[in-house]
């Protein structure tokens, strides 16, 4: 995850849809908060515009900025945490999303990187991602989503205590 | 190659982890992420062409993403089929196990410490 001085990770997941219907549903703020566990993504999505993550209840937890936006192949958002203290002092971070029609699928790759060893953002984001890919996954292909908010806290719960734990 | 995953992404899946080999790979890029070729053969008792068709099937699974940073290939664990794995064969049990522990909970806060006597309520 860390090398030279940068942490990143890059996910990847096949899903049959088109690159269109992806692309809405990476920007539609009331259908990200389907997959998103609650969480809305908001923006204007052109070069430029503000980015924002909120919460169910109204919380600010990530905001950024658009760097590049090519509908409906490449966005690249400058991304960082408003939610924890320690995430945010680590600043902005990077996350391109990409979509490649493969076959009658879309390749969707999201890296996520930061230009520091051993980010804790990176080490925080990368736990969540693959649930909300997997759900995205699920939703586009059977209209139903894998995972429930309920599970998603659960989880979250438990690695938090299990991170607690081996700190100590 | 990938024109047939939608025949049989659980079979790519679950083959590519069916060999210890490929799993230590997977130990390997967890533990340290975004290695080169080079890089992961230093360290695991195999040859380089080994290490390199068992990239190719981890590849083909989509366990293993790749990306080139100027001239360099480096692999990245993916672990987005593994969520799916979980969300399909382990979390109907977790909700299960939840549930219980759930009605445990409410049967001891309900203020009773007979669980016989709640039982036949």
């Amino acid at each position: 995850m860390s090398a030279n001085g940068r942490s990143s990770f890059v996910y990847v997941t096949f899903i049959r849809t088109t690159p269109e219907k992806l692309w809405a549903a990476l920007t539609d703020a009331e259908f990200t908060s389907r997959y998103w566990f609650g969480t809305s993504a908001q923006s204007a999505w052109t070069q430029g515009a503000q980015w924002k993550l909120v919460g169910r209840d109204g919380t600010l937890t990530d905001s950024g900025e658009i760097v590049e936006s090519d509908p409906p192949r490449r966005l690249v958002i400058r991304w960082q945490n408003e939610w924890k203290a320690e995430l945010k002092a680590e600043g902005q971070s990077r996350c391109t999303m990409l979509l490649e029609p493969v076959g009658s699928a879309v390749k969707l790759t999201v890296t996520h990187e930061i230009e520091r060893a051993e980010s804790k953002l990176i080490t925080a984001v990368s736990g969540g991602w693959p649930r909300v890919l997997s759900n995205l996954k699920s939703l586009l292909e059977t209209g139903e989503i894998a995972i429930t908010e309920g599970q998603h806290h659960d989880l979250r719960a438990r690695e938090l205590a299990q991170a607690q734990a081996s700190s100590t | 190659m990938h024109i047939i995953r939608s025949v049989s992404d659980a079979d790519l899946l679950f083959k590519a982890l069916s060999d210890p080999g490929r799993r230590k790979l997977m130990d390997r890029l967890h533990a340290n992420d975004g290695q080169t070729l080079s890089e992961l053969c230093r360290y695991l008792d195999m040859t380089r062409q080994g290490v390199t068709q068992h990239l190719a099937v981890l590849e083909a699974a989509n366990l293993v993403a790749v990306q080139w940073r100027g001239r360099e290939k480096l692999h990245f664990l993916n672990p987005v089929p593994l969520q799916e794995i979980y969300d399909r064969w382990i979390s109907k049990f977790e909700r299960l196990r939840l549930q219980a522990l759930g009605e445990l909970k409410r049967s001891l806060e309900e203020g009773s410490t007979d669980p016989k006597r709640r039982s036949k309520t």
